[in-house]
């Protein structure tokens, strides 16, 4: 296999991975939510984050098919059939629910994320990349309209409810610097304008998340601690967890079909 | 095209109005064709290719429209078909033909109204007294709303 595939390979499931494990993440308020709409709308964003992942990891079947000679595998095989150590998604994506305060406010910090990263996304040089790029960013506007107008509700609502989403934030920000690291597959990319230089993204993402923090009346947390590793494999207790779950029909019946 | 018996392969009109016949499987009155859905017909090395796009990337209805157009066909004599699904360019509302945006108005959905054209109307008494409940109702696709006037509520087709 060429260089600059495994490269992308790995961009490609990374981008896969954090997709799919928020998407069971939110998955888990389905029937849980705090009123019927706010169900069906986290059950709708979940749907969002499985497609998402589902594309990415459909192209990363076709890159590793094209170009090995082994079996081939599927979007499925890339899902179901590996451990915790395979999984690349960065830490923040697996981190439990909490309350709704803790997952909104999670969702504002990705939300915000995401839409920079897909709106850079969009005009990589990888054609098929670009491609899902455009369809995850018409879905990342609605989502940040969405969790910013919570995160504002419960900065600026109860006592109850801004002491909540303040100490979500507080426990969360450690895990946002991750998200503009750069692993070498990515800074490899990038000299082909294939991935997006993260470190660009910063600013305009910070400025955000702090003008609806200032609006609900929250505020910045500040940068004590930092934590890394979800990459390069190295995960928090929590995907194994989540892993079990999400593998386990696979894992018990191999091959199983609907 | 010398494998293939007849050339009702290459009638891709009739195609389209055979494939005209399916519907999305959350809102029946509407076909994939009008929803703009069904992108292209074309054949290409013997064998027929049918080109869709989500309109959603988490669209669940997807493998149920791909497994009625494999059906359809294959019911009809076609043999050789391949389902492809298209990414890019990204589907949008505009594509939702304007006999197609009437069906979803009769049906009870509000369809799609390009950002800031407008209030969305209720689809059941017209007035356009409405506020929005969520951004999301039965569907990734649509909205929920509701109705100030008549006081029921309506799901919209968000502009995407």
């Amino acid at each position: 296999m060429k260089n600059s595939n495994i490269a992308l390979i790995d961009y490609v499931t990374g981008l896969g991975d954090d997709s799919l494990i928020l998407g069971q993440r939110l998955s888990e308020w389905c029937s849980n939510g705090p009123f019927l709409e706010e169900d069906l709308a986290l059950a709708n964003v979940a749907l969002d984050f499985l497609g998402r992942a589902q594309m990415f990891y459909d192209y990363a079947a076709e890159l590793h098919n094209a170009s090995s000679s082994a079996e081939p595998i599927t979007a499925d095989d890339i899902a179901y059939l590996r451990d915790a150590r395979e999984y690349k998604n960065t830490l923040i994506h697996e981190l439990p629910i909490g309350d709704f305060a803790y997952t909104m406010a999670r969702q504002f910090l990705i939300d915000c994320f995401g839409f920079q990263l897909m709106t850079e996304l969009c005009k990589s040089a990888d054609k098929s990349l670009a491609g899902i790029a455009a369809k995850a960013i018409k879905e990342c506007r609605y989502h940040l309209r969405r969790s910013n107008d919570w995160v504002l509700r419960l900065g600026d609502g109860t006592g109850e409810s801004h002491e909540r989403v303040q100490n979500a934030f507080d426990q969360l920000w450690g895990y946002t610097g991750e998200l503009f690291e750069m692993t070498d597959s990515e800074t490899e990319l990038l000299t082909e304008n294939i991935s997006v230089d993260k470190a660009q993204l910063k600013d305009a993402w910070l400025k955000q998340v702090k003008d609806t923090l200032t609006e609900a009346t929250l505020d910045l947390p500040s940068d004590e601690w930092a934590i890394s590793g979800g990459r390069a494999g190295i995960h928090t207790e929590h995907l194994g967890q989540i892993l079990a779950e999400l593998q386990y029909l696979q894992r018990a019946y191999p091959g199983l079909n609907w | 095209m010398n494998n293939i018996s007849s050339n009702m392969y290459d009638d891709t009109g009739r195609i389209w109005s055979l494939l005209d016949q399916i519907t999305d499987p959350e809102i029946p009155v509407i076909s994939i064709r009008e929803l703009g859905i069904l992108q292209d017909i074309r054949v290409e090395k013997n064998t027929l290719v049918v080109v869709i796009t989500p309109t959603y990337s988490g669209c669940p209805a997807m493998r149920e429209i791909r497994q009625d157009i494999a059906k359809l066909l294959a019911d009809e004599g076609y043999q050789n078909v391949l389902v492809e699904t298209q990414l890019a360019p990204a589907w949008t509302t505009d594509w939702i033909t304007p006999e197609g945006a009437k069906k979803l108005h009769d049906y009870g959905i509000a369809p799609p109204q390009p950002r800031g054209e407008g209030k969305i109307c209720c689809p059941l008494c017209g007035s356009n007294n409405t506020q929005l409940i969520s951004e999301f109702g039965s569907t990734a696709c649509k909205a929920l709303y509701k109705c100030t006037s008549c006081l029921e509520p309506f799901d919209y087709f968000k502009c995407i």
